[in-house]
């Protein structure tokens, strides 16, 4: 274990280095927007690899409901954390690009607001597991979970129809895109997934010490009184004995 | 007595009850909502063709705040009376307790609007261009959707710290298609502009999942804490 | 073109950013981890 991750983190971070070649320099000038257009492989991978954090995060929720699994529950907490981070790019890149091709900061697109609502509601989800009581929280915040994701589909409907209602600037192009340029998009996102992957592992085995730390020193605190309590009482005779 | 819709109503009937004698839910929910008003009648002097396009936001606005005064309370005397432990322990089903604190919660809502809206219509010289009759329809469906999510977190925040922070942070970006619904529908019926039709078959949509869900689900709640 | 740029950055700003807190995190529990084994050896 301890001697694949390096391995793979240099591969990953050579890959990164390559796709980034590939959005800078190699791929095609957008017609019309020009060179800011190149925000865009890095915006749309960090946005699919957030969905998939999140579609896995719903399904290790579900596990943890059903079996009570502490794997999948430490899994459900890392692909959180991970999707919020990947969330929080997207919702930054996004205005930066909305900005000098729309000339606002912000609009109702349709994937922009899903992520938004999506960071919302997961941030919700990680404050969630912070502040309750660690008995519950696993399943508190797989019940959550479930919520979020049954929220997912009416989200989007709702997004959906209010666009048709008061058009509203695309952000990321839709139509037909040049595969040249669906070539560099695709190497991003392999890029950015083999990252997320070894984000997640290095968080859970992050967890997974923390843990153990944690009821270690439990243990610990549980042992411990009744060894004071046996100095004390020696000491109390002691003085006694001194003063009688 | 242990049929879900015999525990149902007792337990409704009991919070009613208490509620009548003590007047506390009604009495907050209702001073801040009328601070709402106002205060949202200060920032927003609109003409009586702009007022028609946002009341729909103001109101759900002032609604869902006093809905959370409302959700707040729902489990405190539950909690403090350990009411909550006795239910653990008994055969009732769970789903007739969350049913009963829902419908109640529904109810203190569904009031404070039927007092409210007069108010509104006052202050924002409101008149439906569109057809009115959809107006309780659209109450009825968005009170349901902030009181069955609000009433199932709040029981979730029971043992969280900063419990009133906790259910607010859990309800809203849940109900966030919720509330793009209300306001839209409120807004195209007020306007006559749209029709409020598609955003009230995805309210009563939204109601039926998370109803099912939250009755599914609650029994973990309560066991959990 | 320094919209182009400023996404970039801010990308790996905010990667660095969450990598940096768990590095932090890990050194942290390292040294709850040395002190326990101090204590333990003193008892």
């Amino acid at each position: 274990m301890k001697r694949v991750f390096p391995i793979l983190a240099i591969l990953t971070a050579g890959l990164l280095s390559y796709a980034l070649y590939e959005a800078l320099i190699a791929a095609p000038t957008e017609q019309t927007m020009g060179d800011v257009q190149r925000i865009f492989y890095y915006h749309v991978p960090s946005a699919w690899t957030a969905f998939i954090l999140f579609f896995v995060n719903f399904f290790a929720s579900i596990v943890y409901l059903i079996r009570r699994n502490t794997k999948a529950d430490i899994v459900a907490l890392v692909t959180a954390e991970v999707g919020v981070i990947f969330c929080t790019v997207v919702l930054v890149t996004g205005p930066i690009w909305a900005r000098p091709v729309w000339g606002i900061w912000w609009t109702w697109d349709l994937r922009l607001t899903l992520t938004l609502v999506l960071w919302l509601i997961y941030v919700s989800y990680l404050v969630l597991r912070r502040f309750s009581s660690s008995g519950q929280t696993p399943l508190l915040a797989a019940v959550l979970a479930v919520f979020g994701a049954l929220d997912v589909p009416l989200v989007y409907f709702s997004i959906w129809f209010f666009r048709t209602q008061h058009p509203q600037p695309v952000i990321g192009g839709g139509g037909s895109i040049d595969p040249r340029m669906l070539h560099v998009l695709l190497i991003n996102w392999l890029a950015f997934s083999c990252f997320a992957a070894l984000v997640c592992w290095s968080r859970y085995r992050l967890e997974v010490l923390r843990r153990e730390v944690d009821e270690t020193l439990a243990l610990e605190a549980l042992l411990e009184p009744r060894s004071s309590q046996t100095r004390s009482s020696q000491t109390k005779t002691s003085q006694t004995g001194r003063a009688g | 007595m242990s049929t879900v819709a015999g525990l149902t109503r007792a337990t409704l009937a009991k919070d009613l009850r208490l509620e009548w004698r003590s007047k506390d839910a009604i009495n907050s929910m209702l001073f801040f909502s009328l601070l709402v008003v106002v205060i949202f009648s200060f920032s927003f002097d609109p003409t009586a063709e702009e007022s028609r396009r946002i009341a729909g936001g103001l109101v759900w606005v002032a609604f869902l705040f006093a809905a959370v005064v409302a959700l707040n309370q729902t489990w405190a005397r539950e909690l403090r009376n350990q009411v909550l432990d006795a239910y653990r322990v008994s055969p009732a089903p769970p789903n007739a307790l969350f049913l009963a604190k829902v419908m109640g919660n529904f109810i203190f809502v569904t009031v404070l609007q039927a007092l409210m809206t007069p108010l509104f219509i006052v202050f924002y010289n409101l008149r439906a261009l569109g057809p009115a009759y959809q107006l309780p329809i659209v109450a009825a469906l968005g009170t349901w959707a902030l009181v069955v999510n609000g009433t199932f977190f709040a029981a979730m925040s029971l043992r969280t710290r900063s419990r009133e922070i906790m259910l607010p942070l859990l309800l809203f970006p849940i109900s966030i298609p919720a509330l793009l619904a209300m306001v839209e529908a409120t807004g195209a019926i007020l306007t006559g502009e749209f029709s409020a039709k598609f955003w009230i078959v995805l309210l009563a949509a939204y109601d039926v999942v998370f109803t099912i869900a939250s009755l599914l689900l609650f029994g973990f709640v309560l066991q959990a804490e | 073109m320094n919209y182009l740029y400023a996404a970039y950055i801010a990308t790996w700003a905010i990667h660095i950013g969450y990598l940096s807190t768990l590095l932090r995190r890990y050194t942290r529990l390292r040294s709850e981890i040395e002190e326990f084994k101090t204590r333990i050896d003193d008892k």
